[in-house]
């Protein structure tokens, strides 16, 4: 996919001028995003930068203080059908009375729509977002018998039902397993491969160039946002981290690691 | 798909055992407290049992929400509507029972409305309106009272609850709205569910969160209404969500946590008003929470996986068996320092090692057959040698796979040393561990 193409299609995502603010303090300003279909995208930046409230208020999942969002060009009312969000797993209690593949047909309530209930089809849609993420052999275990990696799975399984065309992650690495780790990677090469637009809010910096092709860095404000080999650079990481960035590689190498965490 | 078989027989034995309880309970009121069944008490125990279905049911979706307290704050503002619309439209039950709910209702939105406009945490929040609303109540049965008014009587019944206050017009009012509340819970079964696991989920999915949460509280807020009677404003929390506690710990489904709370609340309910009905000085409400409570101190307890006293035999179980695996380790290496597999190693040796837990290991090597005593000392059996030899070799291996298994493109697998690798990765993979460990020794 080259630049020009990117260009000619409606962008799976585009943010016009978020802010979103506590008690006056913005948590995010003016934010302008556009995001091409079909990559998968880094949201980085230190802690406290906006990027969880970033894909929140573009899921008005919070209220916003101006800004519109636009999902494939409709607005997020329109566009549900379009959009996965996979939360923070530590957003919900994984003592509640349920099991694995209850949870993933979750992802499935929204398209049933009112009264409806799940049945065989969404079971077996289920069991295949399961197989996916490696916790086939999981499906009838309890919530609370999970490790925290397969909390995360089973999160991306729900997700994944869905069907979306662009999904959003709230820290899918956060604290989690190798195995998890990459599974969660080879899903998102697969997303990839079929096209869909994955927007992943992330901390590792050392591995934005080898999972994503598409980065942002946030600070409040967006700093740079585009293709990781040429955004990604020692100077836009400086000017998003501060001088709390040291840096592995030759000038402008991906290779980063933020100390100040 | 193969769900916990056993946890399903564990919740219809529990729901057998109340109703041979229930059961029992008959001639046992009859005989030791004199119970007479007639008409009246018929009637009160119907309609604490329906009210114990209903609260119970609701109570799940409190307690799973977080929201107990909610319900202590919903029940306890309810008192000023009451002698408001005693004020308003005089002594017509309907009224007063409406007169509660709005209350109730206000007063949840005021610590909602609270909680989101100024910095005051829920818990404040719920705690400055709780004791608002229910002080207003007190001052207003006061003024009521004090003003001689002849129908007055009675009205202190919605602080503690009374059983004889139930008749049978009140058993066919709860049986009904009971029915209402239950149809709107069938119908939105899913939605309930989403909304009280992950809120967040459910409203990017486009469910209209608020408006589903205010319709569960409002359910709930009914269920509180419909109890005033029986258990007073005080306890209502309690039969609200003292059953859905105790079934929390035999299950680990919503569907089956509902009906054994359910089953719980109709108990309490309906055991707690006979027994109140013994003698009209005896408040309901009390009574109800103390029976539900005895049902939740069992569950905590005893309730199989959850309950306390299992969760005390697995950690002393998890306590030996640690001590043991690592006791015989000690035995081994003891043994290669030495190059002597038959050697005695003295126990203050493994104890100065260890500390006092080597006892609890040699015991548990001892009665495994690892381990046999000779004066004062230990020595390794050849099962134990066998079981220590393979447990190191298990560790090695599991050595090697960390540092190499990328390197040689193993499968992944999450490490768990307790377990065997062989048993975890493919035989191929597992040759190629052996080869490195043979390489390396």
């Amino acid at each position: 996919m080259n630049d020009h193409q990117m260009h000619e299609r409606i962008p799976a995502l585009e943010i016009d001028d978020l802010t979103v603010a506590y008690n006056s303090k913005p948590a995010i300003w003016d934010v302008d995003l556009t995001v091409p279909e079909g990559v998968l995208m880094a949201i980085v930046g230190p802690n406290g930068a906006g990027k969880s409230t970033l894909i929140k208020a573009a899921l008005n999942l919070i209220p916003r203080s101006a800004g519109t969002a636009r999902f494939y060009g409709k607005p997020y009312a329109q566009a549900r059908q379009l959009v996965g969000y996979v939360p923070q797993r530590g957003s919900v209690d994984w003592d509640f009375p349920t099991s694995v593949i209850d949870v993933v047909t979750m992802g499935l309530y929204g398209r049933l729509g009112w009264l409806k209930r799940p049945g065989r089809r969404e079971r077996e849609l289920a069991l295949h977002a399961l197989d996916q993420v490696g916790m086939a052999d999981f499906a009838g275990r309890q919530i609370s018998q999970l490790s925290g990696g397969q909390q995360q799975r089973t999160f991306l399984a729900r997700a994944l039902v869905q069907d979306a065309s662009i999904y959003f992650m709230d820290e899918p690495f956060a604290a989690v397993d190798a195995v998890t780790e990459r599974a969660i990677v080879a899903i998102l090469r697969t997303l990839r491969e079929r096209d869909k637009t994955v927007i992943v809010v992330h901390h590792d910096l050392q591995t934005v160039g080898d999972y994503f092709d598409w980065v942002t860095l946030l600070n409040v404000e967006v700093v740079a946002s585009g293709p990781v080999k040429q955004v990604f650079t020692a100077d836009n990481l400086r000017r998003t981290y501060g001088g709390r960035v040291s840096f592995l590689g030759e000038s402008g190498a991906h290779a980063a690691v933020a100390t100040g965490d | 798909m193969p769900q916990n078989p056993t946890e399903d027989r564990s919740v219809w034995l529990v729901i057998g055992v109340m109703a041979a309880l229930a059961l029992l309970f008959v001639p046992f009121s009859q005989i030791v407290l004199g119970v007479n069944y007639d008409y009246t008490v018929r009637t009160v125990a119907l309609g604490g049992a329906l009210l114990g279905v209903v609260s119970g049911v609701l109570g799940c979706f409190a307690v799973l929400r977080r929201q107990s307290l909610l319900g202590d704050a919903l029940s306890h503002a309810a008192l000023p509507g009451v002698a408001i619309a005693f004020l308003v439209a005089g002594r017509e039950l309907g009224v007063l029972l409406i007169g509660a709910g709005v209350a109730s209702w206000v007063g949840v939105q005021f610590i909602q409305a609270i909680t989101r406009t100024t910095r005051l945490k829920q818990d404040a929040a719920m705690g400055i309106t709780l004791t608002t609303w229910f002080a207003l109540g007190i001052a207003l049965l006061a003024y009521i009272q004090a003003s001689g008014n002849a129908s007055q009587a009675g009205l202190n019944t919605f602080i503690f609850g009374q059983a004889a206050a139930i008749v049978e017009s009140d058993v066919i009012m709860i049986a009904v709205v009971g029915a209402v509340v239950f149809i709107t819970l069938g119908l939105l079964w899913k939605e309930f569910k989403l909304i009280t696991f992950d809120p967040e989920f459910a409203g990017a999915n486009g469910f209209h969160i608020t408006v589903l949460q205010t319709l569960l509280l409002t359910l709930i807020v009914i269920a509180i209404v419909l109890g005033l009677q029986l258990a007073g404003v005080i306890l209502m929390v309690g039969m609200l969500i003292a059953p859905g506690i105790a079934a929390r710990q035999w299950t680990h489904r919503l569907g089956q946590m509902v009906l054994l709370s359910a089953v719980f609340g109709a108990f309490a309910g309906g055991v707690g008003a006979i027994i109140s009905a013994v003698d009209t000085d005896v408040p309901t409400g009390p009574t109800i929470i103390v029976v539900a409570f005895s049902v939740v101190v069992i569950s905590l307890g005893f309730a199989p996986g959850r309950g306390l006293l299992w969760t005390l035999l697995r950690a002393r179980q998890d306590r030996r068996r640690f001590a043991a695996q690592n006791v015989l380790r000690d035995i081994y290496l003891y043994n290669l320092s030495h190059d002597d597999p038959d050697i005695v190693v003295p126990q203050q040796f493994l104890v100065d090692l260890r500390g006092s837990i080597v006892r609890t290991g040699l015991t548990a090597l001892e009665h495994n057959g690892a381990v046999v005593r000779v004066n004062g000392g230990w020595r390794l059996t050849g099962a134990g040698l066998q079981a220590a030899e393979a447990d190191a070799h298990n560790q090695q291996l599991w050595d090697l796979y960390r540092v190499y298994g990328d390197e040689l493109k193993l499968p992944l697998v999450a490490e768990d040393r307790q377990k065997d690798i062989r048993a975890l990765l493919p035989e191929h993979a597992i040759e190629r561990l052996e080869d490195l460990r043979e390489g390396a020794a």
